[in-house]
Parts: structure tokens; sequence; C-alpha cells
């Protein structure tokens, strides 16, 4: 029988846990009077990371606006896990309409809530990366250039896993998906120029742009409440890491995000008006092939014919990233940085 | 009060009179004009409170729809051709959802090649989208079928298209009577939605549904679909009683008690081909016409109603399906089951060809002494096809067709070969 070693995590410690922190700063999760914007069983896979940082981040959302919110679901996981017939998981007034549309959707509701007064009433789109970087990314566009009342939620595991794991324009180079097979003299996905929605977000001088992932579930919190007490177009990028696309276990989850930010893949910021405002550093930089070795949609860049040439143009990303954003700082007081 | 009016204006000012609380605009031709009319309503403030909202695709307009409705507004939006091909999916959705949302369609031509003119191919495309489909004859019934269709689209929860020829009906100027806004308000009342994005009453719309009750969820759309063939002619009496203007209703009949031949028509076409009728009955000819206002859902017991006694029927369409023949055809075959009768379907006006009253004399003339073949397409120039089809016979790099017949026509015939432009 295998037992679990007991944690007890304190301030301090790179794990922040709510045991030892004041009631104020503790999550939204942890408070008895929470909503339960999406309710338990559904048919998410274990360790989804989309499941988790959907529930955070519209029970934050729920939070923020006193329980008045409207969510409106690209096709995809989260709306195919959500309600399956005859369930359904959502305590929210809640929206399916299509796979490319649900910026546009969510533009709709927003204009029915403002010509009929309830301008409490706020709307909350959300889509995967394929919903939102790829086959719904011109009504998303759309959206940030009117500037319409929405904030909109990309979960972002890379990849239509929906579908059965397919790649998108979010899709990381190397990975190995069901279209961009481990084969050939450049397995996985190709090194093309990729598509950096939040930057491109940003161009659109939108009030609020963020990054998230659901290793740090407080700060996905955090930046819900920021958005929600703005009025505009607002855009948060959640990175969630999916165990049956990358094929890495499902209590790896958290850990994988954790990685994907401390490796500096994923660079984890708040930006408002086009500037970067805010910036959550590396607090113990790790290279790349911590987090790829976990994962085998990486596999074929280790064992019997490892590929340390692939692997050293994806740190590249990430040391290119850490340029970009200021990741790493050199300071000893940066460790407080992040909040 | 009665004014002369381009049938889009006339169009935006009764939409206007619907008090539509979001509108979404994204510009196609022919249907231009009225949603820039209807934003100059808005952005005066003449219609409020209203939410006219640019966007940026076809797609993205149906959508916006889909999500105000959904959310209780009063949406509409207008578009055509290209356009209504681009939002197809949403077109659908918008009838699954079962939104009441209500679209102006310009019927214009589907390219390849590229065309800007009237004819049916967009309305067909979506015939089994489950949407609502009227037909106006004229600007006046275009305006006042606006009206019915909020009134219908909202008593069912079913989307609907009020289609109207591009140019021939958009861009023409006649005298319409636009209604009263105490009028409108009286035969329309205010929104009550059947399902509502609602915080304080949570529902999910749109969830997923398998096998187990996706039959259900479509036989229930045609189950309202089947109502709408009721309620249609009893929303027109009401009109009736309420503007003193006969407009909408299921089918129109002209001249058809003692008719012999009778053609059966959608739209703006159908007065050009009254007044040839008129023309063959001064000659003795025993015809009539049969006009279908309400295309979807169709209504297959008045058109059998409408043609009992008729041993010929000629549909003309402005739409085919390519392969097969007339779409609008084959309803009325079906609806016609187990009469005697002879069917001939004319494809006419495809592109924005004129279907002009010489044409369709010598159309009835041809029907009446039996000389019509089942599929004929009307003043098609077969010199054309034939010198076409003999260049894809002798060459195999015999170029685009579309371009080859434009050359027919400024140079003549060109050679079976790729001729490359002289500079």
């Amino acid at each position: 029988m295998t037992t679990q070693p007991v944690h007890f995590y304190q301030i301090g410690s790179f794990a922040v846990g709510n045991r030892l922190v004041d009631d104020a700063d503790r999550t939204v999760q942890s408070n008895a009077n929470r909503t339960n914007s999406i309710d338990s069983g559904h048919r998410a896979c274990q360790g989804c990371g989309e499941a988790l940082g959907a529930r955070y981040a519209l029970d934050a959302a729920m939070r923020a606006t006193g329980g008045k919110i409207v969510a409106v679901n690209a096709t995809g996981c989260l709306e195919v896990f959500s309600t399956p017939y005859p369930e359904t998981s959502w305590r929210i007034p809640w929206l399916h309409s299509l796979f490319g549309n649900a910026p546009a959707v969510a533009t709709g509701v927003a204009a029915a809530l403002r010509v009929k007064g309830k301008t409490d009433v706020r709307v909350v789109g959300q889509a995967g990366d394929g919903g939102t970087v790829d086959i719904g990314f011109g009504c998303l566009s759309g959206m940030f250039e009117r500037n319409d009342d929405v904030l909109f939620i990309c979960y972002d595991n890379e990849g239509y896993m929906n579908t059965g794991v397919q790649r998108s324009a979010a899709t990381p180079p190397a990975a190995r998906t069901a279209t961009t097979e481990a084969v050939g003299p450049e397995p996985g996905n190709s090194f093309g120029q990729g598509k950096d929605v939040p930057r491109i977000a940003m161009a659109h001088d939108i009030p609020y742009v963020a990054t998230a992932t659901v290793a740090d579930l407080h700060d996905l919190e955090r930046k819900v409440e920021r958005a929600m007490s703005m009025r505009g177009a607002r855009y948060l990028h959640v990175f969630v890491p999916c165990p049956l696309g990358w094929g890495s276990a499902s209590n790896e989850t958290i850990h994988l995000a954790r990685l994907a930010k401390e490796t500096g893949l994923f660079p984890v910021f708040e930006a408002e008006h086009g500037v970067v405002t805010n910036v959550s550093t590396i607090r113990h930089q790790v290279p790349v092939e911590e987090y790829l070795k976990l994962q085998r949609r990486y596999a074929h860049l280790f064992g019997k014919n490892p590929r340390p040439d692939i692997i050293e143009r994806l740190q590249l990303i990430a040391d290119q990233n850490i340029a970009r954003y200021g990741l790493v700082v050199d300071d000893d007081d940066s460790k407080e940085v992040t909040a | 009060m009665l004014r002369q009016i381009e049938g889009s204006r006339a169009v935006a000012e009764t939409v206007a009179l619907c008090r539509p609380e979001v509108v979404c605009a994204y510009p196609i031709s022919p249907q231009t004009h009225i949603i820039e009319a209807v934003g100059v309503m808005v952005k005066a403030g003449e219609l409020a409170p209203c939410e006219f909202i640019n966007v940026e695709s076809e797609f993205a307009a149906m959508s916006v729809a889909i999500g105000a409705s959904a959310a209780g507004a009063r949406a509409y939006t207008a578009t055509a051709s290209q356009g209504l091909l681009y939002m197809m999916e949403a077109v659908y959705n918008a009838a699954g959802l079962g939104l009441p949302i209500v679209m102006t369609l310009a019927n214009r031509a589907i390219g390849a090649p590229i065309n800007i003119w009237n004819d049916h191919s967009d309305a067909m495309a979506v015939r089994d989208a489950g949407w609502i489909q009227l037909f106006a004859e004229t600007n006046q019934e275009a305006a006042d079928l606006h009206v019915q269709a909020f009134r219908l689209a909202e008593e069912l929860s079913v989307p609907v298209m009020v289609c109207m020829d591009g140019f021939i009906l958009t861009h023409a100027v006649e005298g319409v009577d636009i209604l009263d806004q105490s009028v409108v308000d009286a035969f329309l009342p205010p929104y009550e939605p059947r399902q509502v994005l609602d915080v304080s009453d949570p529902v999910s719309i749109g969830a997923m549904v398998g096998p187990e009750a996706f039959e259900e969820v479509r036989y229930l759309a045609h189950l309202r679909q089947l109502d709408a063939l009721v309620r249609i002619p009893v929303i027109a009496a009401e009109f009736a009683q309420a503007t003193g203007r006969e407009s909408g209703g299921l089918v129109r009949s002209y001249r058809t008690e003692d008719a012999d031949v009778i053609i059966v028509a959608l739209g703006s076409v159908l007065g050009t081909i009254k007044d040839a009728v008129d023309i063959r009955r001064e000659a003795g000819e025993r015809v009539g016409v049969v006009g279908i206002t309400t295309f979807r859902p169709f209504p297959s017991e008045a058109v059998r109603t409408a043609l009992a006694g008729a041993n010929r029927i000629v549909v003309i369409e402005k739409a085919f399906s390519v392969g097969v023949g007339g779409v609008l055809s084959t309803d009325v075959a079906i609806s016609m089951h187990g009469e005697q009768f002879e069917l001939r379907s004319v494809v006419a006006g495809l592109g924005g060809r004129n279907i002009t009253r010489r044409s369709l004399e010598e159309l009835i003339a041809r029907a009446v002494s039996g000389d019509l073949e089942a599929l004929t397409f009307l003043d098609l120039d077969h010199g054309a096809v034939n010198r076409e089809r003999e260049r894809m016979a002798s060459a195999r790099r015999s170029g685009p067709s579309a371009e080859n017949l434009l050359r027919d026509r400024d140079r003549g015939p060109v050679a079976a070969t790729w001729v490359k432009e002289e500079s």
C-alpha cells in the first residue's frame, strides 16, 4: 500500500497554502460561502487543468459581481464535460452556441444586458485555445476592437483535446499531437512564428490583459477580480495542463503549470491599455528539460535518440520570454514581487 | 403614411417601428442600405433603446444576435448571398436554440462566379436550417412582413427570414405605406422570451444532447414549424384588420379559378408573371398564378388546394439544385402527391438576368401547347454554352469557363487553347 507524506505548507514556502493566512487573503474557494458555478459531477478527466481553472475563475467572477454573471461558452472540452445530456454542472446562466463564435455571442449578451439596463450583470466568455486562438480568433479580435464589456477567458491546454489531441496555433514547437506526430527528421509540431494571443490582445489596447496558471490559483482569482473591476474588453489567458493530451500524470497538473512558469515557457503578467503593468517573476528558474521530460508529448526528445538540439531551441524560447518580460530578477527582493 | 421610398428604406423604417433592441450590422450588397438606415436612426436617437453593433463578419452578426436574443433582447440583422453562407453555422444554431431572431435576406446569387445580382440561391441554401422563410412580392409586402415576422418569431420561438429580391425590391423606389408606431405597438407586444439568461433563474442553453433526445428536439422544431402554418394566416388576417392591407399569408392565387395551367413562383417576379398571364388570358388561354409567400414551412395543404384543377403546373424558380433541377418544384410535386398533373420546372433569372414579360408570354404559350420540357432554362444562350463545351472537349487546359464566356461576348468565339493577353 502506498502512502503519501503529509505536507504542511506555510507562508514563505514555494507553495502558498491557506492554512496560515488571514481570512482576507484566502482564496475564494476556501470560503464556505463561495458559489459553485461549476458543480461537481462533471465529466472532466482526472487532473484536468481546465476544470480547475474554470471553477476558480468563475467563482472569483461571481464573488466580484455579487453573483451576477452570465457565461458564454465555446464548443470544446469545457462545454462537453459540463453538459452531458440530461445533466448540467452550471449553476449560473450559461449559453453555448458554436465553436468559433463565443466572443461574438458574449458581445450579444452584453448588448442585451445594456439595452435592458441590467448593467450590474456581467458577461464572461470562455473557450479553449482552439476556440480562442484559431477558429474564434476573428470574433475575439472584433470583440476587442469594439471594446465590448466582456471578460474573455482562454483556457489554454495547447491543443484540440476534445477532438483527440490535435495541433492548434497554441501548440508549442516539438510537441507531439495527433496531427503533428513524433516522426520524421523534425518530430512533433514545427517551429513556426508562434501566435501569442495575449500580446495580440494587448495590441488592441484593451483595458486589461493578463495571463495566469492553475499553479497559482490565488493569482488567477486576483486577476479575475481585477478584470471584473473594469469595463470594456478584458482578456485572461490561463495555462491549464491536460494530462490526456500531454501524456502527463494526473497528479502533475499543478506541478507542470508551475514549471511552465518557472522555466519561462509561459510568462505570467498583467497589462493595462497595452502596457505591461505587472510580471510574476521566476522564483526558482529551471531548465526546460525539467518541464518537458514529465510529458509524453515530448518523449521523442529524450530516450534512445535524444534531441538536445530541439531542447535547446525550446530553451531559447523560454530565454526570449525571460528577456522580454524581465522574468528573472537577480535582486534577493525579487521573491516578494509576485503579489 | 404613403411615400415614394426605396425598398431598403421602407424595410429599415418598419424594422425600427418594431423596436429592435440589438441590431447587428455587416455590409453586403444588396442589403447594405437597410442596415445603414437603421444605423442612422439609432445614432440619432430616434430608435432607442437600441444597441447598433458593427461586427467584423456575418458570422459574428448572427452570433451577436444569438447572444442578444438569448439574453432577452429583440434582435435583428440583415444579409445576403455570401454573407448568409458565411453565417450559415450560426443560422442553423439560432434555429436549433429556438431564438426568435428576425433577419432580412436581400436575395442575391451565390458565387463563383461572383455576382451581386438577384436570384434565390441564397435562400434555398438555408431552406433546411429551421428558419421560417417568407418571400415578399412587393416593397409594401416586404415592409409589412417584418412586422408580422417579429410577431410570429416571438410567438413560436423560431427565427424568421424575410426574403426580398435584391436590387429589384431593395433598390426600387415606389410608393410604400409606412405604418404608424401606434399600429405596430398594438400589433406587436414586447418580447417575452421562453428561455432567457437570467441570474435570478439560471439555465443552461445550448447543452450537449446525444442520441437519447436529439431526434425529439428536432421533432419539436418541426412541430413549431407546423404551428407556424396555422399562425401565419391568423397573423396575416389580424394584420389586415389592423392596417387594411393584405400582406403575408401562406399562398396567394391570381386568376386560377378555371385555370388549366398554373404558374407557381416566389417573390417579385410574380408581378411580371401576372402581367404575362393577363395578356395570355386575353388570348383566351386559361392560365393563372399561385405565389408562395411562406416557403418554409412549406404550406403543402394550401398549395394543393390552390393548384387543384390545374392540369399543368409550371414552377418558375430563381434557383436550382445543380444536377437535379428545381427546388420549389420538388416541394410542389410532393404537395400534389396522388393528383393527376404535369409538372414543368423553369429556371429563370439567375444572377439577375431579367425575366421579361415577353419571355414569360412565350413560355406560357409553350406550356399551354404542351411544348415545354420537364426542365427549362429560360433565355439560355445555348450557343455560348455549346462553344465552351467544345473548348473543354478539345483542350485539357481550356481555362476558366466564366472568363471564356465573357471573352466570347466581347470578341466573338475564341480559340480552344488558352489565349494569352497581348500587351
